[in-house]
């Protein structure tokens, strides 16, 4: 059975994202946000270079992009206060990124189960149908002992959710 | 003489490697050598969090370090004669993998001329307790002829 519940407002999800450390210190921006779909990108910033002879950004900054978005979209597709853990994420890296060029991702949560929110997604340039990566991902949700990936309120959520001891799932979102 | 990445390699160097790659610079990954091999970090800073509630390392940081790990270690374990290629990587998140340093160590399941199969394990206080996993495949080589 889905779970069930109203679905969180986009703009406290948007909130979450903007205090997330690692996002903020790529400099990922949310483009646009649907229920169970999303759009994101990222400038591209010599900090990133993964190759030093040809200036393409670490694979790594593309994992983070589309770990994020699909993050994002599940949020956006299960109940207010679902906690999520990530299980899985598996790329497909199809080319290089062009240096100097803004990288861009859409994702969508195509399924939810009772237990398992599946999400694929796309990382381009400027159009879609060239696509640097392709991704599918697969979230746990309600994973017990978790804490909710939102504050429940302005800065109290924060000790009370540390207090609480991750036991099962995978990667808190 | 300028250090390259191939230069380090033909030097045996392939911790030094990371001094030269911006991306690694920025979210700390280091790398050592200990009696069983090449073993790759992502240290533990602030700007590496992706869950502030629990102090979570970012899904994409864990991600980012068995990629890594896996290139450094194909680099060190085979006679690849390019920089590996990443084709694909699939990550299992396995524990939480919360605010201290993160450890990862390759290991090469299959090798051919042109691609490797590559299998990275992730730990924070014991490699028993793995925090992720990784296969990814790596393009080694050229096609011939």
């Amino acid at each position: 059975m889905k779970p069930s519940g109203p679905l969180p407002e986009l703009d406290n999800i948007k909130t979450v994202f903007e205090d997330i450390p690692h996002c903020k210190a790529l400099g990922m921006q949310i483009i646009e946000l649907r229920h169970g779909k999303g759009f994101m990108e990222v400038d591209y910033d010599k900090k990133m270079i993964g190759n030093p002879k040809t200036g393409v950004v670490h694979g790594g900054v593309i994992t983070a992009l589309l770990d994020t978005l699909c993050g994002v979209v599940v949020m956006s597709a299960v109940p207010e206060n679902t906690p999520l853990a990530t299980l899985d994420l598996r790329i497909d890296y199809l080319h290089p990124a062009t240096p100097g060029d803004t990288i861009r991702a859409s994702a969508e949560c195509y399924k939810v189960t009772e237990n398992v929110a599946f999400v694929r997604g796309l990382a381009y340039h400027d159009v879609a149908g060239d696509p640097i990566a392709n991704c599918t991902g697969t979230f746990m949700l309600a994973a017990t002992g978790f804490a909710p990936g939102r504050p429940r309120g302005k800065g109290k959520g924060k000790a009370a959710a540390s207090a609480i001891a991750p036991r099962e799932g995978g990667q808190p979102c | 003489m300028l250090k390259t990445i191939a230069t380090l390699k033909e030097a045996g160097d392939i911790t030094s490697i990371n001094t030269l790659i911006p991306y690694a610079k920025t979210v700390g990954l280091e790398s050592f050598m200990d009696d069983h091999g090449l073993v790759t970090v992502l240290r533990f800073r602030e700007s590496n969090i992706g869950n502030y509630l629990i102090n979570a390392i970012h899904g994409g940081g864990v991600g980012a370090l068995l990629e890594h790990a896996g290139i450094l270690h194909l680099l060190a374990e085979t006679e690849a004669a390019v920089v590996p290629k990443i084709v694909n990587l699939s990550v299992d998140y396995l524990r939480p993998c919360l605010a201290a340093d993160t450890f990862a160590r390759g290991t090469v399941i299959k090798q051919g001329r042109r691609v490797a199969n590559v299998r990275v394990v992730a730990w924070q206080d014991t490699p028993e307790k793995p925090v992720a996993a990784a296969h990814a495949h790596f393009l080694i080589g050229e096609r011939s002829g």
